[in-house]
């Protein structure tokens, strides 16, 4: 096997981005998956991240990486508040539905 | 040394194998454990490239805060996930389209940018292998200092995300009794008591 390279984890972080855009796609209904799947992608973005942090030799990407993990943490927290209101509200999840606020 | 790129192997492939299965998992509950999954393989990939703290902190958070709070959502809510997966089938095709078109984009910007060579202007060097400073230790004498107001910043969102969270989802209830600690604070003798004439020979309260 050879050395483990920058591509090799760009690589993983690209599929994991795609399979990210894919489960939008899969799920367009439903909320909760699309959280989901935005959370995939971040992760793929912070993969990106840690390999040029350490290809680099560079540590301003791990701290990056540590503020996209709060930005994160605070999205899915946010989503997830909104989408309970939105159940209680509406007693659905159907992302569809979600044009009747407009009022 | 020789067991680094079997390590990468098995961690890739079960982040990538439980990212697929998230997103065509057919239980909700089953797509937040294999997103479970795919947190710890991406923090052994991190673990990999000498980035010790932020896979602690992507156990810590994405697992223990972000998937469980998916997990209790998804368990509380009472909701028909099968009706939700009609155009399941349907959806695929184009998704599949876009996302092949994506990685293949993604993966070409790769081939071009990475056959340059990467820019050497490092602002902060990664502690050499052998210095007594850990990975935990570099990145708190960097945030500290020279990050302090980005990670102020952070600490104001994850304020914000918890304020409008607990205002999104409190609701009051009608026709529970509260108690009001300033109503009470503010009753002063004056007004909760007052004294009261009985006539001689009637035993009766006159009104107030």
């Amino acid at each position: 096997m050879t050395m483990i390279g920058l591509s090799h984890y760009l690589t993983v972080g690209a599929v994991l981005f795609t399979l990210g855009v894919f489960g939008i796609f899969l799920n367009r209904k439903n909320v909760i998956v699309i959280l989901m799947s935005i959370e995939l992608m971040l992760l793929a973005v912070n993969i990106n991240l840690v390999a040029f942090s350490h290809f680099l030799g560079d540590l301003v990407g791990q701290v990056f990486a540590l503020f996209v993990l709060t930005v994160a943490a605070g999205e899915a927290a946010i989503g997830l508040a909104i989408v309970v209101v939105y159940f209680r509200n509406r007693g659905s999840i159907a992302v569809e539905d979600i044009n009747m606020m407009k009022g | 040394m020789t067991l680094t790129p079997l390590f990468f192997y098995l961690f890739a492939f079960v982040t990538v194998a439980s990212g697929f299965m998230v997103v065509t998992a057919r239980n909700p509950v089953h797509a937040v454990l294999w997103l479970i999954l795919a947190f710890f393989n991406a923090a052994g990939l991190f673990v990999l490239l000498g980035a010790e703290f932020l896979a602690m902190i992507l156990v810590v958070v994405y697992v223990g805060a972000v998937a469980v709070l998916f997990l209790f959502v998804v368990m509380m809510l009472d909701v028909d996930f099968a009706e939700l997966r009609a155009g399941f089938i349907r959806n695929a095709p184009l998704g599949a389209i876009v996302g092949i078109i994506l990685l293949i984009e993604l993966i070409m910007v790769l081939g071009f940018r990475l056959a340059g060579p990467l820019s050497t202007a490092i602002s902060l060097p990664i502690p050499a292998a052998g210095s007594s400073v850990t990975n935990t230790e570099a990145i708190g004498r960097i945030l500290y200092t020279k990050y302090v107001l980005l990670f102020q910043g952070a600490g104001l969102i994850l304020l914000v995300a918890m304020i409008g969270a607990i205002v999104l989802t409190l609701r009051h209830k009608e026709g529970v009794k509260r108690q009001s600690i300033a109503a009470q604070s503010a009753r002063t003798p004056a007004a909760a008591m007052h004294t009261v004439k009985v006539a001689s020979g009637t035993s009766t309260v006159p009104e107030r």
